[in-house]
């Protein structure tokens, strides 16, 4: 569909300039200032020697389990949620006003509050695990332990935003869909799979690919205040070794040359979500 | 709606170009501290005196972060030509602040200034760790050394005595086996800081070398040694012990601490600077020891001191840097050294405010603050005057790491040292690179 | 799955109260009665962090390390308070960070409208090139570029300012994005109208597109506030002064770095609850608006 257009020569420009000025300023150059670090500072050391490290690849990994257990925590709890949601029970609005507010706390508050919980001394949890089972939940050694604590945390700073939405596209779909659907004797499950679920993947995929980018890139405070990457480099993601080469090594070529990565991943994230979103936009 | 927008922009442009209001009658003179909590406080309150004692200076003291955060700060803020005047780095960002060419030494700082100090005075294993060619580059502020805590009740329970503290690390594990007999605690003992207390100061403490050039101290071109024999052994025992719940790895910093206070394990191998916190907190009898030693045939020398000290930073206006010299001359003096070390547990670093506490039987009152002093008396060998690598921050990392990989029984010690040394002497080889003369 | 169904119709607010009307459940039904337990269940598990960091934060140390753990509050709330809110000056640090918040919200919701305004309803030589640049900034965070961001503030001379604090937080083409989407479902008959009534483009900006846009902008204002309010490496490298310093990075201080003394967690939890309450109560107070205006923007 053809737009109706306003005619002016320089306004448009003019309009644009702030907000030009500031990416220019505040993306372009210090970008910029990256990629010419990761090529010309570090010669020897740049890009072959983070590709030949196995710690590098190891945080790839790390980022992957990472923002995939998190989306697929984040996303199932809310899609549960709309789930129980769907059989039209009262007081949904106050149910999500209850779980909606995780979303305003800052990650490293979230990880303060969260590091006391896991506490391995003082800690809540370890003390009610030790009931459940003998086995020991010691995320200071074990990797896979200290990978499930912060995918917890954040996931549960995410969870809230999730199901806002879930719920919004729940309050969207007529009733009469799903009543026509009950009348034909469609089971709950079923009417949600067939009904409901479809209905709802354009909010599911929307999450999905915010909760990935969140986690891919959102996510640092968590880590930072939890488990510093530990133990070995198990929760070590990619953005945190940024971080962790760059401010704390002070290696800045090595942590130019990540940057310079990690900002293609953020490109081709981007326009997955773009091509979604414009996908929509030419339905609508 | 509209006339809401509009107050918003007003006080938004009000507020962007108000900025902070600055009093400009004293000379200001910023620092840059890593402390939090108390121990932030205990500084705050020493700026204080500092400020209230003269008219013409005012320091200000900032807490910027961790240690690293703290570092990388002053090294941003330098290249931006807006750094602070003093800054407080840890022992491992010795290396890296020499070579910056951000900072100002103090000895030549107190120089110019004509102030008169009598680095002399200061004990040997705090100067030798900060010094180059013998001169005193940054001012050694709070100095620790890595001791062992003890719970006497645990060790009464167990039939222990509670006034012998384990000497070797073939006692600790006696001692510990006993403990865990007798349920008088769930673990033998834990380390705090463990690439510090089980590497980097337990080397030296047997006069073995952590590193080749003398712990780096005569060359970039530095290379670990720590997975060599005595190293093995070493964190071999303790990934033994782990498994049989004799040691209980608990984390990096100071996070195994909890374990200790609340009585989990009945030894701590922990910095000596955290005493002024447990005579606050512990709820039960303790007491404590030098640093575990292996015995024969390796050589008892000395520990090497942690905490870290006060650089200048070069770059601020000639006439400031009177009043960061009259500022470090403060820190140094006995009645401060005394006043600091009383307070918070870090070691006293001059003779002179060692023998004034002496005098006032201080010692034979806090037979615990006397400790760690001991551990430092030995005159120094190349294998113990410190440490100086360039990237340490990272290569404690990346030993850390390992150490965990070890303890948690997915590496054997030899294996996981390796790797160690390996990860290490790649970071050290590009700091080189880095810092080609 | 037709995509159509969901995301072009949704929540208006004539939805909302659909539900409440939906038929009542009979006492007897116990379905409902499970699926508010399950809610309520889910509601426990997401409610129970932050339940937990209050009861702390009303206790005294030793209760905080007791074994078991204590699960309720107790008497100490008060001096916990006073004690985290005057030894952290929290007075300033909320204020700097209400304004680095706020600042940092308006500023970007006010360059996204006029951006956002000229990409779709301009057509101007090099739009493709500016529309590109602005949006592959989409979501690189601060923590990536923090060291080269850094020079260049130093080089703006805004370190330890409030432009400092809030302008490269601007730099993110999130809003600008929500913006292009929402003005794109606006029709065309709208601007034909306003044309042929003789409308130029800056009045048809204030007096038609404005107010249709309040619920995507109390959204944005909502995201955008949390992100400021939420920043912490940024303030901690480019602040120098206690003056200048945010709640969150305040909070740190009462965490012990060095690891030499035994963190009071009661007061850093109370020091928590105050930082953490302003960005929940804007979430709570805005939630309708939030949700809604996002979801529009998004289709």
């Amino acid at each position: 569909m053809k737009r109706a257009v306003f005619k002016n020569r320089a306004l448009p420009y003019l309009l644009v300039l702030p907000q030009l000025a500031v990416t220019l300023v505040f993306f372009f150059w210090p970008a910029f200032e990256s990629l010419r670090l990761s090529f010309f500072r570090t010669s020897p050391f740049g890009f072959e020697k983070l590709l030949a490290s196995p710690e590098y690849y190891q945080s790839i990994v790390n980022s992957f389990v990472f923002a995939f257990g998190v989306t697929a925590l984040g996303v199932g709890l809310g899609l549960l949620v709309a789930a129980l949601a769907t059989q039209k029970v009262r007081g949904l609005a106050a149910y999500r006003t209850a779980v909606l507010w995780p979303y305003g706390i800052a990650p490293p508050i979230a990880g303060i509050i969260f590091l006391f919980i896991f506490h391995p001394s003082y800690g809540v949890l370890p003390y009610w695990l030790g009931f459940v089972s003998a086995y020991e939940f010691n995320w200071l050694l074990k990797g896979w332990v200290a990978m499930a604590l912060v995918i917890i945390a954040t996931a549960w700073t995410h969870v809230g935003y999730n199901i806002a939405f879930f719920l919004a596209g729940l309050l969207a779909i007529p009733t009469s869909v799903l009543e026509a659907a009950s009348v034909d004797g469609a089971g709950g499950i079923r009417r949600f799979r067939s009904i409901v679920l479809p209905l709802l993947s354009p909010i599911t995929f929307y999450l999905v690919v915010v909760n990935l980018i969140f986690s891919f890139f959102g996510s640092f405070g968590v880590i930072h205040a939890v488990t510093q990457g530990g133990p070995g480099n198990a929760t070590e993601i990619m953005v945190f070794k940024v971080y962790k080469d760059g401010f704390i090594g002070l290696n800045l070529g090595s942590s130019a040359a990540q940057s310079v990565l990690l900002m293609l991943v953020v490109i081709v994230l981007t326009a997955i979500q773009f091509r979604f979103v414009e996908k929509k936009v030419t339905y609508s | 709606m509209k006339r809401w927008a509009s107050v918003i922009a007003v006080v938004a442009a009000a507020l962007l170009l108000g900025g902070p209001a600055e009093s400009l009658a004293k000379t200001e003179i910023h620092l840059w501290h890593a402390m939090g909590g108390q121990l932030g406080e205990t500084v705050n309150e020493l700026v204080k005196q500092f400020n209230q004692g003269q008219a013409e200076y005012e320091v200000k003291a900032l807490n910027k972060g961790t240690y690293p955060e703290v570092l990388t700060g002053a090294i941003a803020a330098y290249r931006q030509k807006n750094p602070p005047h003093i800054v407080q780095v840890f022992d491992v960002g010795t290396q890296t602040m020499l070579l910056s060419g951000a900072i100002y030494p103090i000895f030549q700082l107190l120089k110019e200034q004509e102030i008169a100090v009598n680095w002399g005075d200061f004990i040997k294993p705090v100067t030798g760790y900060y010094s180059k060619d013998g001169n005193l580059f940054s001012m050694p502020f709070n100095s620790s050394s890595p001791i062992l805590y003890y719970n006497k009740d645990a060790f009464k329970k167990a039939g222990l005595s509670p006034d012998k503290p384990p000497a070797t690390w073939k006692e600790v594990g006696e001692a510990s086996k006993k403990i865990l007999a007798a349920g008088a605690a769930k673990c033998g003992f834990t380390t705090s800081w463990p690439s510090w207390t089980m590497l980097e100061n337990t080397f030296p403490w047997h006069d073995q070398p952590f590193s080749t050039n003398q712990n780096g101290y005569t060359g970039l071109d530095t290379k670990l040694l720590i997975n060599g024999e005595f190293g093995v052994k070493h964190i071999g025992q303790l990934a033994a012990w782990q498994k049989e719940g004799v040691y209980s790895y608990g984390g990096r910093m100071g996070q195994p601490d909890p374990k200790f206070i609340n009585g989990d394990c009945a030894m701590l191998i922990q910095s000596s600077a955290v005493i002024g916190g447990f005579k606050r907190s512990l709820k039960f009898q303790w007491g404590t020891g030098q640093l575990p030693h292996w015995g024969a045939p390796y050589r008892k020398q000395n520990a090497v001191v942690g905490g870290a000290t006060l650089w200048v930073m070069k770059g601020q206006k000639p006439a400031d840097y009177k009043g960061v010299a009259r500022f470090m001359k403060f820190i140094a003096e006995p009645h401060q050294q005394m006043w600091w070390h009383v307070t918070t547990g870090y070691l006293p670093i001059t003779q002179t405010a060692i023998k004034n506490l002496e005098a006032g039987y201080h010692f034979k009152k806090n037979p615990e603050q006397a400790t760690a002093l001991g551990q430092l008396s030995a005159r120094p060998t190349p294998n113990s005057l410190g440490h100086r690598l360039g990237n340490f921050v990272q290569i404690r990392e990346a030993i850390e790491s390992e150490m965990e990989n070890i303890f948690a029984g997915k590496k054997t010690a030899k294996e996981g040292l390796d790797a160690a040394v390996a990860k290490g002497n790649e970071i050290l080889k590009e700091f080189a690179a880095a810092n080609k003369p | 799955m037709s995509p159509d169904g969901t995301l072009a119709a949704p929540a208006r607010v004539e939805a909302l109260p659909r539900v409440i009307e939906a038929p009542r459940p009979t006492p007897f039904d116990w379905g409902a009665v499970a699926v508010h337990a399950l809610l309520l269940a889910c509601v426990a598990v997401i409610a129970f962090p932050l339940y937990y960091a209050f009861v702390i934060s009303t206790q005294t140390i030793e209760e905080v390390i007791a074994r078991p753990p204590i699960l309720r509050p107790s008497d100490h709330m008060f001096q916990n308070y006073v004690e985290a809110w005057t030894r952290a000056h929290m007075a300033r640090l909320l204020w700097n960070s209400a304004v680095v918040a706020v600042v940092s919200a308006v500023g970007k919701i006010a360059i996204s409208m006029l951006s956002a305004f000229a990409v779709v309803y301009f057509d101007f030589r090099g739009k493709a090139v500016a529309f590109w640049m602005i949006f592959v900034t989409l979501m690189l965070p601060v923590e990536v570029r923090i060291m080269s961001t850094y020079e260049v503030i130093g080089n703006l001379g805004w370190l330890n300012s409030y432009a400092g604090l809030t302008v490269p937080l601007m730099a993110s083409a999130t809003a600008t994005f929500l913006f292009r989407q929402f003005y794109l479902t606006v029709p065309n008959e709208l601007v034909e109208a306003a044309q042929l009534d003789g409308v130029g483009p800056l009045r048809f900006l204030w007096s038609f597109l404005l107010p249709l846009s309040w619920a995507n902008i109390a959204a944005l204002f909502v995201v955008l506030f949390i992100y400021g309010w939420n920043q912490y490496l940024w303030p901690l490298m480019i602040t120098n002064t206690e003056a200048m310093r945010v709640v969150v990075i305040g909070l740190q201080d009462l965490i012990p770095r060095t690891g030499t003394h035994i963190p009071e967690w009661n007061v850093m939890m109370a020091a928590a609850m105050m930082a953490l309450l302003p960005p929940v109560a804007v979430i709570l107070f805005m939630q309708r608006w939030f949700v809604k205006g996002l979801i529009e923007s998004e289709k």
